[in-house]
């Protein structure tokens, strides 16, 4: 049985991200989001509830200090970096409010996992893809002496010793010689994969600006470190699109700036091609995602869109995301067909509108919530 | 749930050992008892306050978030955990080392003995487990009565209120006679009854029922002339939360449950007025204890490094860690020599002041004594020397407005001791009294803050007055200074008024 605080803790959480007692919500500082921070240091949000107090206001008041300095030095240099030393009594619960880690990008995605409560992804299809992974099972004569292994080397040591009759129970020491030292060593094997394939489409028209690139990318970051963390081999490819589509890599894919029509299918069929082409459905998890501003040339162009979708993509996807970003400029038209076609709460295809960068979160959750 | 477990084997004799030393140097604590748990119980203990089991409210939940967060990412780690009961329960983390084994285990002693022995913690219930966990077992049965969410933002209101404390309260003589009186009545009722129906309400509760004498009327709205007349008394009191329970209409289960947190935060006060002395005095000893006794030749550099860990110097606020235990070591050495009294403070000589000997050899004596009836204000007040300023490298900072930092100050003595003395006033909280019950003739309740320099924060004055109002239900009113000026900050439940 759970100890009663992860109730409260449970709450706490609900009260967070405001799904409950929605009156507090006001007194909740989130911290910040989950930020690179340049490097291995990310921010790791550590949300606060500040119940109100009579309390002095901050800025006045100053305080006592303890070190060396001269009248005018600045006080408020980096933080101490021990911390608070561990003894305490009851909390006065004024603490700081986020934490620089150093993080990989693994226990970024779990944070990230946890925060959003994303469900760990059911991979679908046959483990058919073949790794090769080195796993330290065996024990070895020769190696490096970091991978020495001591109670081997001091079980045969005492073997070899018994053996010899040099081990003298009265005194039993037993020193191992040269060739008494044992190592771990690597057995290679096969292992089976679920493998994975992230399509990214881009909508490159005009209407889109700067800022929505910017969304794009925040969230495709987010969208590939989850996936990451869920699949070991991952592919992922982009395409670009406006009028006419093309396939680019990585960089470009960021930077683009085209301006033109935008014809969505023209992404879509390139989509199917490439599927077409490497990943075959039966072997592999596929996940196209599409972000434009939802604006197309023609309502003809969009029908083609959705028996593209309809036909081919839909049926070999795991699942396909839609995310739309707000512009100046766009219509929101595709949103509307696609709901209109699918219905928000269709099987295989997620709608989400991202409003600005502090929907990303949201949007992010709308897209992996499902686990699919 | 047994989360924590009793020590036993290797640790048991190490606590016995240490154990010894303590009485050796003339310690006197209570029952000592030592539970190991792993990290994630020692971070449930802390996040409540170091008690196993607490009322449900989420804010033990936000505090043990901060903590495993805390953990988890290697930044920060609590050793030990000892809370203010007898016998005395501390927690020791099972993966501590072993010499961090001993340090806690000294520094725990320390800790129990000034429990034991300080004047301010005299009145503190010493069974404060069994009160806590009987507290959650009431509000857990007033939230399947009343609902969760009312209940939860009851308290969350009561909350906002729970640092308007009066000092005086834990000498109080007349509550305690009362106290002492009902303990005997009650041994005698209690041998009577069956022990089925024993009486689990607070303290608080109790005087607010016999004051209203409402037997047979639970959970009716006071009637109005109850209290009309008794307000227009104008009690004036710092004790606001014991001022609610007498005078604001609310219904018994509120009541009972402002007692509670009035009951808890009254227990944990005394901790937040000698947290300078007692964390010096713990230390003090773990130190002596260690370096004298206990440590193995072989443990010199962890055990340094470690208590250099918790000695850090900040240069934003001070460690009482550090600050006790240097002015604990000042007193002894200055008492040892017979540095204090009319004669050496009137030596105009620094070299004779600084050879000054006269073989007193009282300090170890002393600083028992200091223990005994200090405070940190007094504390401070009393016993720090420019000397010790200097020595220990203190200053004032403030804020630049010029630049948007904050800066070097001065490192004058006076200055020194005047902003640690005034951060320690009212254990760091504003002075906030009941002034009238009737403000206004209108019911109207007027709150006065005893202003001392300090501005208020507008944004929390204000919202703490509209949790105030959910309780009171008629106007609330704030009487403060604000920028040099007179202000009645005003709340009447739509909008806030501020009126000079």
């Amino acid at each position: 049985m759970d100890h009663p605080i992860k109730r409260d803790h449970g709450r706490f959480r609900k009260i967070v991200k405001g799904k409950i007692r929605e009156n507090l919500r006001k007194y909740v500082s989130h911290g910040s989001q989950i930020i690179p921070k340049g490097g291995d240091k990310f921010t790791v949000p550590m949300p606060t509830i500040d119940i109100p107090r009579f309390k002095f206001g901050d800025k006045s008041q100053g305080g006592v200090g303890q070190g060396q300095g001269s009248p005018g030095d600045p006080v408020d240099g980096q933080q101490d970096p021990n911390g608070k030393p561990g003894q305490g009594e009851a909390g006065e619960g004024e603490g700081n409010k986020e934490l620089d880690v150093e993080l990989t990008l693994d226990e970024l995605a779990r944070i990230l996992g946890e925060e959003l409560e994303l469900p760990n992804i059911e991979p679908k299809g046959k483990k058919s893809l073949q790794s090769v992974v080195d796993r330290y099972t065996n024990i070895g004569t020769t190696g490096p002496d970091s991978l020495r292994h001591l109670r081997r080397t001091y079980k045969q040591a005492l073997k070899r010793q018994i053996a010899t009759d040099s081990y003298d129970p009265e005194n039993p020491a037993v020193i191992p010689i040269r060739r008494d030292f044992r190592y771990r060593s690597a057995d290679t094997k096969v292992e089976m994969q679920n493998a994975a394939v992230v399509i990214y489409m881009m909508d490159v028209s005009g209407s889109m600006g700067d800022e929505q690139k910017e969304i794009v990318r925040t969230e495709s970051f987010w969208i590939n470190l989850w996936l990451k963390s869920q699949y070991k081999d991952i592919e992922i490819r982009y395409i670009i699109h406006d009028a006419t589509a093309k396939e680019v890599d990585e960089h470009t894919f960021f930077r683009t700036r085209e301006s033109g029509g935008t014809l969505i299918s023209s992404a879509y069929n390139l989509c199917k091609e490439i599927i077409e082409k490497d990943y075959n459905p039966n072997e592999w998890n596929i996940y196209p995602f599409h972000f434009s501003d939802g604006d197309n040339w023609s309502a003809d162009d969009t029908k083609i869109c959705l028996e593209l979708l309809d036909k081919v993509i839909l049926p070999v996807s795991n699942v396909f995301c839609y995310g739309q970003v707000e512009s100046r400029y766009g219509s929101g038209q595709f949103y509307k067909d696609l709901t209109a076609k699918y219905g928000s709460d269709a099987d295989k295809l997620i709608l989400s509108k991202i409003k600005n960068k502090e929907g990303i979160l949201d949007s992010i959750k709308e897209f992996l919530g499902k686990g699919v | 749930m047994n989360r924590s477990k009793p020590i036993s084997g290797e640790l048991l004799t190490l606590k016995n050992e240490i154990e010894g030393y303590a009485v050796e140097y003339g310690l006197d604590f209570f029952p000592q008892v030592f539970e190991v748990c792993d990290y994630d119980t020692i971070n449930i203990l802390a996040a409540q306050g170091g008690f196993p089991s607490r009322y449900p409210h989420w804010k033990f939940g936000m505090d043990y978030d901060q903590l495993s967060k805390g953990y988890t990412y290697g930044l920060q780690k609590i050793y030990e955990m000892v809370i203010n009961t007898n016998p005395c329960y501390a927690y020791l983390l099972q993966a501590n080392n072993w010499v961090d084994q001993k340090i806690v285990m000294a520094h725990v002693y320390g800790h129990n003995d000034f429990f034991k022995n300080n004047a301010w913690f005299s009145n503190t219930n010493r069974k404060m487990m069994d009160v806590m966990a009987n507290h959650g077992t009431k509000i857990r049965r007033y939230m399947d009565r009343y609902g969760a969410d009312p209940v939860e933002s009851f308290i969350d209101k009561v909350l906002s209120l729970e640092n308007l404390l009066d000092i005086q309260e834990l000498f109080e003589t007349t509550s305690l006679k009362r106290h002492r009186k009902e303990q005997i009545d009650q041994q005698k009722v209690e041998s009577e009854d069956d022990g089925y129906l024993f009486d689990d309400r607070s303290e608080a509760l109790k005087s607010f029922m016999r004051n209203k004498d409402r037997k047979d009327r639970k959970n009716e709205l006071k009637k109005e002339e109850d209290y009309v007349a008794e307000k227009a008394l104008s009690v004036k009191t710092r004790d606001v939360l014991g001022y609610l329970i007498q005078y604001a209409p609310i219904e018994e289960w509120q009541a009972d449950i402002i007692g509670i947190l009035r009951e808890e935060a009254y227990y944990f006060l005394p901790q937040r007025l000698t947290k300078i002395m007692n964390e010096g005095w713990a230390s003090y000893w773990h130190s002596t204890i260690m370096t004298q006794r206990a440590l193995d030749a072989s443990e010199i550099i962890d055990f340094a490094d470690k208590h250099a860990g918790v000695m850090y110097m900040s240069k934003q606020n001070i460690n009482p860690y550090k600050i006790g235990i240097e002015l604990m070591r000042d007193i002894e050495y200055r008492w040892n020599r017979g540095m204090f009294g009319k004669e050496y403070n009137e030596c105009t000589d620094m070299q004779e002041k600084l050879r000054w000997d006269t073989k007193l050899g009282k300090g170890r004596e002393k600083i028992f004594e200091v223990r005994k009836s200090h405070n940190d204000i007094s504390f401070i007040d009393e016993f720090l020397t420019p000397d010790f300023c200097e020595r220990q490298q203190l200053f004032t900072y403030k804020y630049n407005p010029r630049n948007g930092r904050f800066e070097i100050d001065t490192k004058d003595f006076k200055a020194i001791k005047q902003k640690l003395l005034s951060g320690l006033t009212n254990f760091g909280q504003p002075i906030i009294e009941v002034e009238n019950g009737n403000y206004m003739n209108r019911k109207e309740l007027l709150l006065n803050h005893v202003h001392y320099g300090v501005d208020l924060d507008v944004n929390f004055a204000n919202e703490t007055l509209r949790n105030l109002y959910a309780i009171w239900r008629r106007p609330v009113n704030l009487k403060t200074r604000y920028e040099d000026k007179e202000v009645v900050f005003h709340f009447d439940g739509k909008e806030f008024k501020p009126h000079s």
